[in-house]
């Protein structure tokens, strides 16, 4: 909007700050997900996600020494390297006392003959006149600089190794198991009776629409026990035929809502001018409504979608949760509770999750938007 | 793959049933039962096509009845019974003088009733903030679209995003949670760090800035204790990290937090689609009449979206009565979260109580009624 008055480069400057701000505060929790599932356990718990992104100097965990003794011009010598990364050391030291002591390179005199020396690449040479088998080996302080490093292990892991019996990639099939067809099937049914709804003629129209207008806030929670009951009355039970046609039933209200919205919305003359030229009402729906319908359609479809596929409720109650059939979700609310420290896998697993309903919100933005606005501003 | 096999003969059974049935009882009712010939041709027409509308609704009719409908019925029907060794046995109103003296239950609508004003009314205002705002500048289409992106994100996702943030680590180990590596910037108390403490180094414009960042702090300090002088004065326990999901009372608010962060989008989205509806005529009056940007704001534009700020509202309300995952997969209820949807689900699915479970569904059925009443007669309304 332009055309706002004394429009003050001061207030635009204001304008632009806050709404990176928020940009910033609604970015930030996802990112800090993201960049932590490229990260090894260790990093992540030795330091914020937020220092991963840059080279960051720290003091470093005491680490033990640690390797293979030799005897060298009778000395005993152990060379090895303090770190796995490519960290640099700026200062170490000995003691915790005095844990930057020494630059890299110098040699600290440790008593009883023995000497240590680190250079700045994190080698280090520990030498004792006498033989250290057996004994506990000094420690060393170090502040590094360690570039940032990711990897791609967690997502491996979480993916082809299986955690406590199913691995993310069977739960990701069964998501999609779940979710495909029931986004699938409701749209066929909800369009015929939308159509009916919106053009066609016959008492008691006006209380259906208002009873489906009704059923929109009815919670599921209210449908769980009686619809748990009646398929098991009927042999279904637990499992994909049962969430697809409870699915097919919760979407319903809001894809009839949708698609009769719209539907209304189009052109009276070409529908009258159809039924002149002596269409019927199935051809009518299924060679002029429906493919003009697509853009309802497909936002219908996109909630749907995200729906399903982000639901824990109704696969708790309709699924097992046996390996072939626990959903991503519950898949995540259980590692919550037995791994809810191990970051690394909860956080590649909460972003293979997430990753497919990203995808389907960026590219299909347009649509999702256009459905909110038909089901909420009328 | 079995299952995806499966799967995709389900879509195809289900689709080309749907459109077998359509097709099929469109045939027999035109040809067979009231064929369009013979003596009572025009007559069979016209029956037909008051027979038709039925025939499309019915699929979706008896999904509806069956999969929404009837369970309401029958839910209240369950909470007024016990269930007894699978026996289903008429106890009246035993179930809900049960739930009524538990104090679960109450902890829970307490906690509901505050979910259910924070919840619609911070996103709420979170979301006219951003669409007034980005509406106003170039990048404004990108920074919605960031905004709306937790849409797409699950409940559990977001759970878990969150519990990031949250985590908490012993003090003296690096905080890998964000909020408590922000709450230990405040050592010794948060304004003694923020304007204090840092004010002795730095070069002379640094200093300045810093000076008029303390008579700015100053002044917002002044207004904070006005008016939460006991917030403002508590002890809190600076330098310590906190467990921020187990502080009573409290964490509820970080649980809102998520569902504050997911909602937001939403409601910008549609808060600011009315935003441009608005009549230009009525800003440009505004203006000429010399109204500031905040007056044309709150004055102007605010009162004539106040529809779409209701159903926005109402919308969000809905979902929070349903919130179940959020609280599930975080605190599972525990330290005083509890709230009526993960009540529910303990009662019905953990405890195997299906009377005191349908009893307090019934309760959040009450909460919802009357958005319900209030959208049905909406509704009604329009189609006049």
């Amino acid at each position: 909007m332009d055309n706002i008055a004394g429009k003050k480069p001061a207030l635009t400057w204001a304008v632009h700050l806050s709404v990176g701000l928020l940009v910033l505060l609604w970015v930030i929790p996802t990112l800090g997900l993201l960049v932590s599932s490229f990260r090894s356990g260790d990093q992540i718990v030795s330091s914020g996600w937020w220092r991963a992104l840059f080279t960051q100097e720290q003091q470093m965990s005491p680490m033990r020494i640690e390797g293979e003794e030799v005897q060298k011009d009778g000395v005993f010598v152990i060379e090895g390297r303090l770190f796995a990364t490519a960290s640099t050391v700026s200062a170490w030291g000995t003691s915790s006392r005095e844990p930057a002591a020494y630059a890299p390179g110098e040699t600290a005199d440790l008593g009883d003959g023995q000497t240590l020396t680190v250079q700045a690449d994190g080698a280090f040479v520990f030498s004792s006149s006498a033989t250290t088998e057996g004994t506990r080996l000094p420690r060393v302080f170090t502040t590094a600089a360690t570039p940032p490093e990711f990897t791609t292990n967690n997502y491996n892991t979480v993916l082809f190794s299986p955690m406590a019996g199913q691995s993310i990639f069977q739960a990701f099939m069964n998501t999609a198991t779940v979710a495909i067809p029931a986004t699938i099937i409701p749209i066929l049914v909800a369009a015929f009776a939308a159509y009916a709804l919106a053009w066609m003629e016959f008492p008691g129209r006006a209380l259906l629409i208002a009873a489906i207008v009704g059923l929109l806030v009815v919670p599921l929670q209210l449908a769980l026990i009686p619809l748990l009951q009646i398929h098991n009355a009927i042999g279904i039970g637990k499992g994909y035929l049962g969430i697809w046609l409870a699915h097919t039933g919760f979407g319903l209200p809001l894809a009839i809502y949708l698609l009769r919205n719209y539907m209304v919305g189009l052109p009276r003359d070409i529908i009258e001018n159809a039924k002149v030229d002596g269409a019927t009402d199935f051809q009518i729906f299924t060679k002029i409504i429906l493919p003009l319908s697509f853009p309802a359609l497909a936002s219908f479809a996109i909630f749907q979608f995200l729906w399903t596929w982000n639901d824990l409720l109704v696969a708790l109650v309709f699924l097992g949760t046996s390996n072939d059939q626990q959903v991503l979700t519950g898949n995540i609310v259980n590692l919550m509770g037995s791994r809810g420290g191990d970051w690394e896998i909860l956080s590649a697993s909460a972003f293979v999750s997430i990753a497919v309903p990203l995808l389907v919100f960026f590219s299909m933005q347009r649509f999702l938007v256009r459905g909110l606005l038909a089901g909420s501003v009328k | 793959m079995d299952q995806a096999l499966m799967a995709l003969l389900t879509i195809v059974i289900g689709v080309g049933g749907c459109v077998g049935y359509f097709w099929a009882s469109n045939i027999v009712l035109d040809k067979v039962i009231f064929p369009a010939r013979g003596l009572e041709a025009g007559r069979n027409i016209s029956r037909a096509n008051m027979v038709r509308p039925w025939l499309f609704l019915f699929p979706a009719l008896a999904a509806l009845g069956l999969y929404l409908a009837y369970p309401v019925f029958a839910t209240a029907w369950l909470s007024l019974n016990r269930n007894e060794a699978g026996e289903l046995v008429f106890v009246g109103f035993e179930n809900y003088r049960q739930m009524f003296g538990e104090d679960k239950f109450w902890e829970s609508l307490r906690n509901n009733m505050v979910w259910l004003i924070v919840v619609p009314a911070m996103s709420t205002a979170f979301g006219l903030l951003a669409a007034q705002l980005t509406d106003r500048i170039k990048w404004g289409n990108i920074a919605k679209s960031l905004i709306f992106m937790p849409m797409a994100i699950s409940f559990v996702g977001a759970s878990v995003i969150w519990k990031l943030i949250y985590d908490t680590r012993e003090e003296g180990q690096a905080q890998i949670g964000l909020l408590n590596a922000i709450w230990l910037q405040f050592e010794g108390g948060i304004w003694s760090t923020v304007l204090v403490q840092d004010l002795a180094r730095g070069g002379a414009w640094i200093k300045l800035f810093r000076l008029i960042g303390i008579a700015v702090g100053a002044g917002l300090i002044y207004v904070a204790l006005s008016w939460a002088l006991g917030a403002a004065t508590a002890e809190l326990p600076y330098g310590k990290p906190q467990f921020w999901l187990q502080i009573p009372f409290w964490n509820n608010f970080f649980l809102m937090a998520v569902l504050i962060w997911l909602q937001t989008g939403f409601a910008m989205v549609i808060l600011s689609a009315a935003l441009r509806g608005v009549p230009e005529d009525t800003i440009e009056a505004a203006i000429i009449d010399g109204a500031n940007p905040f007056q044309i704001f709150f004055k102007v534009k605010v009162p004539q979206i106040m529809g779409t700020i209701v159903v926005v509202w109402t919308t969000i309300t809905i979902t929070v009565l349903k919130v179940f995952d959020i609280v599930r997969a975080m605190t599972g209820g525990q330290q005083e979260t509890q709230v009526l949807a993960n009540y529910m689900y303990d009662k019905l699915f953990v405890a195997v109580d299906w009377g005191v479970g349908s009893a307090s569904a019934m309760i959040i059925l009450l909460l919802v009624t009357p958005i319900l009443v209030w959208n049905v007669w909406n509704a009604r309304k329009e189609m006049r």
